[in-house]
């Protein structure tokens, strides 16, 4: 610390996001993940751009006279798919889904495990035990067959696929959130709190949330990638958004009957999933260890402290 | 030091489950951790309370500020019954009772502005506007030997002594009338102990503090508190005031700790040998019969072995001297004298 005037202290976080702001692995994940976001925000701009709208079937030009899609060129800049339209234009549309779907679905996730996991931490005993045994079932769902069902039944949506998402993702971060909640419930700070006269609620909020909240935003990070690939599973398989609206899912099913034809189909959806479920796991694991940095000693100085 | 009495314990009695055995040969057994503790605080002294690890000190201490329920037995608070009393009920006394914590990393939530830490008691009992409350938070900084504009900083950015700083500027924001000091100095170098506890004892006289000290360490408590408590296995064993219990200690457990405190000058007056006990303290889960100290004691006879002794003043200790002991040490007497027994054997 220098000890000059500006006295205000640099909390735990701003102390991480100063080491995110170090890390390279982070600054180049951030960059792809914001490099998405402006692509998804501006779709409408690339279809106005290249005069196509992404349901436009354009089986003059996007298609060759026996029917197969264009590939690459000056016309569609990635070609076209079965039906003509602009593959540029529907992977650009296609972003926008991707990250709504895996924003949102993580981020209800990782509240219902935060609320879930701080509650059962904390009281213990019955509750404990009755939300303990709750989660354990929802990780023992098989979650694709029950989701596939599930989306059957009520049919499929974007509000459906988010649900369903973050339905099965849950548990996993109350699990996570639980057993710290339960260390954190014999610190002395809690005791202190308690001495002090504060509520159950209270305890929970202002005592145990700030200092679980390292952990959810770790899972929050690292949930998106998943809830993004859950996403194209549900549209691959049909249950996700329903055409003609497009997503990566069924670009990817779409791609199914041409990829023999037109590599094109495949390789862009494909890398533009990978790309983006990479980028957010290399952020969770950079945010994980701006967070915890005797995680990231103990791997550094491991082996070195032992000589 | 008036006799007003602040706090009593009625034999208070503090019980753990413990799960042992096999998974299906269950036993269901009780660790009693406090086992019987009555006690009264007089109102504006310091008490100190003194044992071995694991005797029970710091369930009394959780006990007396109703951080863990009793098993049995009455905590009065200026003569109201709180051995019962529910969260609501409690809330008014936890204004006027408060405790400083033993370790000063733990105490504090390290994701949370030290300023809120310490504002904590005014906003869950409701007082002041957050304006007020951020320059009585900075008061009570200022009071505790705090830089005021460190208000903003967080529990990492300070060490161990200026934590108990702020561990003891939460504990007095309310003006309470009883803090429970939980072996608040053990954690921290010897230099920054001294500050603390001249720290406690200046806040003692400005705001008419009464204090429950708990240490395991002999010469901080004789250096803090007008009378001692000596607790072995959860119960007390011997209470004097401290001049008394220094001087004129009674009960051989009491004799044992004073002769293992290290002497600075060799020549200093003190029994000729530290006095080894053999052994650990029995398990509080399997208690010895009789008095709990026996199986340990050089004095051990027939009796001690079957009769628990009651905590009485002899005759000449005057009453504020108590001794729970069937063979007590006289004046001049020390452990080597008396010829072993064949208890011990």
């Amino acid at each position: 610390m220098s000890g000059a005037p500006p006295i205000r202290g640099r909390g735990p976080w701003e102390l991480a996001f100063e080491r995110l702001r170090q890390d390279r692995a982070a600054i180049a994940s951030a960059v792809t993940i914001l490099l998405a976001v402006v692509v998804a925000l501006a779709a409408p701009l690339v279809a106005h751009l290249t005069g196509h709208s992404p349901i436009e079937q354009f089986s003059e030009t996007g298609l060759s006279p026996s029917g197969i899609p264009v590939g690459p060129g000056r016309e569609f800049w990635l070609g076209t798919d079965g039906l003509g339209r602009d593959l540029l234009v529907r992977i650009a549309y296609g972003t926008r889904i991707s990250l709504l779907v895996g924003v949102l679905a993580s981020a209800l996730a990782v509240l219902m495990g935060a609320v879930v996991g701080i509650a059962a931490g904390w009281h213990g005993g019955a509750v404990d035990t009755f939300l303990s045994r709750f989660m354990d079932v929802v990780l023992s769902l098989p979650f694709l067959v029950l989701a596939l069902a599930l989306a059957a039944l009520v049919g499929p949506g974007l509000g459906v696929s988010i649900f369903l998402i973050a339905f099965f993702s849950w548990a996993s971060v109350g699990r996570i959130v639980r057993a710290e909640a339960r260390a954190i419930r014999e610190r002395e700070y809690v005791q202190a709190a308690r001495a002090i006269g504060a509520s159950s609620a209270r305890i929970m909020f202002v005592e145990m949330l700030p200092v679980v909240s390292a952990t959810v935003i770790v899972y929050a990070t690292l949930l998106i990638p998943s809830a993004i690939a859950f996403e194209a599973t549900l549209s691959f398989l049909g249950l996700g958004v329903p055409p003609p609206t497009p997503t990566w899912g069924n670009m990817l099913f779409d791609a199914m009957a041409y990829y023999k034809v037109a590599w094109w189909l495949l390789v862009f959806p494909g890398a533009a999933l990978l790309g983006i479920t990479y980028a957010f796991n290399v952020l969770g694991d950079s945010v994980r260890d701006a967070l915890d940095p005797r995680y990231e000693q103990t791997i550094r100085s491991g082996g070195g402290d032992a000589e | 030091m008036t006799t007003e009495v602040l706090v009593q314990l009625r034999d208070v009695v503090k019980e753990f489950p413990v799960k042992s055995g096999s998974m299906f040969a269950r036993r269901k057994e009780r660790l009693q951790a406090v086992a019987g503790v009555t006690l009264d605080l007089h109102r504006g002294e310091t008490l100190g309370l003194v044992g071995e690890t694991g005797c029970g000190k710091s369930t009394l201490a959780r006990c007396v500020v109703r951080l863990l329920d009793l098993s049995a037995g009455q905590v009065l608070f200026d003569g109201h019954d709180i051995s019962a009393a529910s969260h609501r009920e409690l809330a008014p006394y936890r204004r006027r009772m408060q405790m400083v914590f033993q370790d000063p990393y733990g105490s504090l939530n390290p994701r949370r502005r030290v300023g809120s830490i310490i504002g904590d008691p005014f906003a869950i009992h409701g007082i002041g506007e957050a304006s007020e409350r951020r320059r009585k938070v900075q008061d009570l900084m200022a009071l505790v030997g705090l830089n005021p504009e460190h208000y903003n900083r967080f529990p990492g950015d300070f060490s161990g002594g200026q934590r108990q700083r702020i561990g003891i500027a939460r504990a007095i924001a309310l003006r309470p009338e009883l803090i429970v000091c939980d072996e608040p100095v053990s954690a921290l170098d010897v230099s920054i102990q001294a500050q603390i506890l001249n720290l406690l004892a200046e806040l003692q006289v400005e705001l008419g503090l009464t204090y429950l000290f708990i240490s395991h360490d002999l010469s901080v408590v004789r250096h803090v508190s007008d009378r001692v408590a000596v607790m072995y296995l959860g119960r007390i064993a011997e209470i004097a005031p401290s001049e008394a219990l220094y001087e004129r200690a009674r009960h051989p457990y009491t004799r044992a700790l004073l002769s293992a405190v290290p002497a600075f000058e060799p020549d200093e007056r003190r029994e000729h040998a530290a006095i080894v006990l053999t052994g650990d303290p029995p398990s509080p889960v399997d208690p010895p019969p009789g008095c709990r100290f026996h199986p340990r004691c050089p004095r051990a006879r027939a009796r001690c072995t079957n009769e628990e002794p009651q905590l009485v003043s002899r005759a000449g200790d005057g009453p504020e001297h108590a001794t729970a002991c069937h063979f007590p040490l006289a004046d001049g007497e020390t452990l080597a004298d008396w010829p072993a027994s064949g208890i011990t054997a």
